[in-house]
């Protein structure tokens, strides 16, 4: 996952470095601006002055990939869009995470069926931590998810476990 | 103290002797899909000597979803929720163009409640429609604090269409023979409390980022689009009013009703630089909200007691032929044209999404402008790219 | 102006290359040959009385049945405020017409976008290559016997 990951023996006791780390890192997740279509309009209501998403940490917008946190994929992706969404995902610094918003990054939504050119689900693509359902799921739906996605992160640990014995974890 | 005398060397300083010692190259610099100002999936491929654009390419389809290729495998009822997610913004009147080509194609009379409400659910969504552009034109620009009180009182008229549909971004309100339902009790006086509230806003609008000198200095002067060229181009909507033409389809090929309502057609008067520049163009959104807000005051004198749809059976067929059919929407003429056989689905339906032709005068507007200047133009022109790639 | 008198203005002026014309019903257009389309699209906008001005939309339809796909181009007159749509029927097999964008540079991005989906060839467009498909896309998606590639770039097209 990230550097400090997996360097302590299991019988170590780090939970209150753990819970700082993981304390620091979820109350402070720097979403990327990658609005594609219509649920990115909820996603910039969600950051607006009435569902603010800055009084959970997560206000600031970076528009490039290189200093956030979080991949908010909001709308549908394509075939021609889906090279340029593998290539952001690659240079986001890890930790990094992704959270599907909407059903057509979830499954292709409403385009399932006849759409071409639309990308069945972004985790076809890229590995997604949340998948936030609607269609434009409404900001509260994005607040959930990323309150969701707060929990996953609490239960990140430094320690080595039975899944990283030292090694990093490819993804 | 001892006077430090500088002697600058004048060669160095001489201009025309730095320029033809320098070697200057073209650069190719890729404002890429993702990109905070190019208002979604917009590549734009720019050559660059220095700061000066020499020629800046769009590239779109990276939201092309194939609906033109689903109409032709769902019903005509089926196919309205496709119409909201092609402009999102605007939904509730994409919505009214498609339900307007069918009804004209098949005969269907629609009541006159249902008249009035489109037209009020219509143009409610204008002005929801063009806070969010210009909230994100001064986003563009740098300026933070327009976005978020044009998003407030957008929040206001999302509250209204949730009220009435349940949904806060597409409706599908607006149907074939009618709208789906009627208001729920209070709604009028809501809608007229939201309007006395707001139109002194446009006026706080104008204050904080109409008539400030940075903005101006921006986009006055800035990518001017005289009304040949726009024409030419096939501008339509706000873009080609910026640009002198008053060309206002609600008013020149009157749909719905509106020919029974009193509004203006508010059009670019180069106040601040040529005429058609992006302040012109920008203005008349502003000018449109005032518009709209004196219709849906109009029009809610006018709702009259009734049923809100006709008729229309489930599976709906429409006799063969075809038929174009255009509304005015906020970015400009949505156009529909459904060509039938006879059977449940269209055999082919072809929309003209008008920010597919108002992005493609970026390539005329953009010769020996600066790099900052892009941004301005794209956000003038307020493209949505879900109806450019449909 | 009715469509009736444009009508009979193209009839007076072009006579059989006008080959059909519908005036009535929900989308009045004439039908004219292929050849001969770029000259009445230059009187349509030139002449004093017509002045088309504005191109609308330039829409392919493929008719597999008929063998023949057929080009749409709506025009509207901003100075005058009449509305005429012009078709041109070519053959499916090679579908070719000269393009238009000279006249209407509004042509230029929608005459792509037919080339793309419905595979009509514009001769003399400038730069005629796909506009929203991919670049590498095989295949145009709008004709009828259209069949989707099993994948692209490793991610499978059909869900």
């Amino acid at each position: 996952m990230a550097l400090i990951e997996g360097i302590f023996e299991p019988g170590l006791a780090v939970t209150s470095v753990d819970w700082v780390l993981n304390w620091a890192r979820k109350r402070s997740i720097f979403p990327m601006t990658f609005g594609i279509a219509c649920c990115a309009i909820e996603m910039m209501a969600a950051g607006a002055s009435r569902f603010d998403l800055d009084r959970f940490g997560a206000g600031a917008f970076r528009a490039t990939p290189r200093q956030s946190d979080l991949m908010i994929v909001a709308g549908t992706v394509t075939f021609k869009m889906a090279d340029r969404i593998r290539r952001l995902w690659e240079q986001m610094a890890e930790p990094r995470y992704v959270m599907a918003m909407g059903a057509c990054s979830i499954s292709g939504g409403p385009y399932h069926l006849h759409g071409y050119h639309v990308v069945k689900g972004v985790d076809l693509v890229i590995p997604v931590d949340v998948y936030v359902p609607g269609c434009p799921p409404r900001p509260e739906a994005l607040i959930e998810g990323l309150i969701r996605l707060q929990e996953k992160i609490g239960t990140h640990t430094i320690a080595k476990t039975r899944d990283n014995f030292g090694l990093k974890k490819k993804l | 103290m001892k006077e430090i005398e500088i002697h600058a060397q004048p060669d160095l300083l001489h201009e025309g002797e730095i320029a033809s010692d320098i070697r200057t190259e073209e650069l190719l610099v890729n404002m890429g899909p993702q990109h905070p100002s190019t208002h979604g999936v917009l590549r734009v491929v720019l050559v660059t000597d220095g700061e000066l654009i020499l020629k800046a390419t769009p590239h779109i389809g990276y939201l092309h979803r194939c609906a033109e290729k689903i109409a032709e495998n769902v019903s005509y009822r089926q196919y309205t929720p496709y119409t909201d997610r092609m402009d999102y913004l605007a939904a509730m009147n994409n919505n009214l163009g498609f339900a307007l080509a069918v009804e004209k194609m098949g005969g269907i009379e629609v009541p006159e409640r249902a008249q009035y409400l489109r037209v009020i659910f219509a143009e409610l969504n204008r002005i929801a429609s063009h806070l969010v552009a210009v909230g994100s034109y001064g986003l563009d620009m740098g300026a933070f604090t327009p976005f978020l009180y044009c998003f407030r009182e957008r929040e206001w008229i999302v509250d209204l269409f949730e009220s009435v549909c349940g949904a806060r971004l597409t409706y599908s309100y607006i149907t074939i023979g009618g709208v789906r339902e009627d208001i729920p009790e209070g709604f009028v006086s809501q809608c007229k409390e939201f309007l006395d509230f707001f139109e002194p806003k446009i006026r706080e609008y104008n204050d904080l980022l109409s008539y400030n000198h940075i903005f101006i200095n921006r986009t006055g002067n800035v990518g001017v689009c005289p009304a040949d060229m726009a024409i030419g181009y096939g501008l339509t909507g706000p873009c080609l009013r910026g640009s002198g033409v008053k060309w206002d389809l609600r008013k020149n090929t009157p749909y719905c009703k509106y020919d029974e309502f009193d509004f203006d057609v508010p059009v670019g008067d180069g106040r601040f630089g040529a005429v058609g520049d992006c302040w012109d163009r920008y203005f008349v959104r502003v000018m449109e909200m005032t518009q709209s807000v004196r219709i849906v005051r109009q029009a809610l004198e006018r709702l009259s007691d009734g049923p809100v749809s006709a008729k229309v059976p489930r599976m709906l067929k429409l006799p063969a032929g075809e038929i174009y059919f255009e509304v005015e929407n906020p970015r400009g003429q949505l156009g529909f044209y459904i060509v039938s056989e006879g059977g449940n689905s269209p055999y082919r339906l072809k929309v003209r999404g008008p920010s597919f032709c108002n992005l493609s005068v970026l390539e005329g507007l953009a010769k020996n402008c600066l790099l900052a200047d892009i941004a301005a133009m794209i956000g003038s022109l307020d493209v949505v790219m879900g109806e450019v790639d449909r | 102006m009715t469509v009736l008198e444009i009508v009979d203005i193209l009839k007076h002026r072009f006579g059989a290359d006008l080959v059909g014309s519908v005036v009535e019903g929900t989308h009045p257009h004439v039908v004219v040959r292929a050849e001969k389309l770029v000259s009445v699209c230059e009187f349509l906008r030139d002449d004093e009385k017509l002045r088309f001005d504005l191109l609308r939309c330039v829409s392919g339809v493929d008719w597999m049945g008929k063998n023949l796909i057929e080009v749409s181009y709506d025009l509207i007159s901003i100075r005058f405020g009449h509305a005429l749509a012009v078709k041109v029927i070519l053959d499916r097999a090679k579908p070719q017409v000269e393009t238009v964008s000279g006249i209407w540079q509004a042509a230029n991005w929608h005459e792509r976008e037919a080339f793309d989906l419905v595979g009509v060839q514009f001769v003399g467009h400038t730069d005629l290559v796909r506009i929203l498909m991919p670049e590498d896309w095989v295949g145009h998606p709008l004709r009828k016997d259209y069949q989707d590639p099993v994948e692209y770039h490793g991610l499978k097209v059909k869900p």
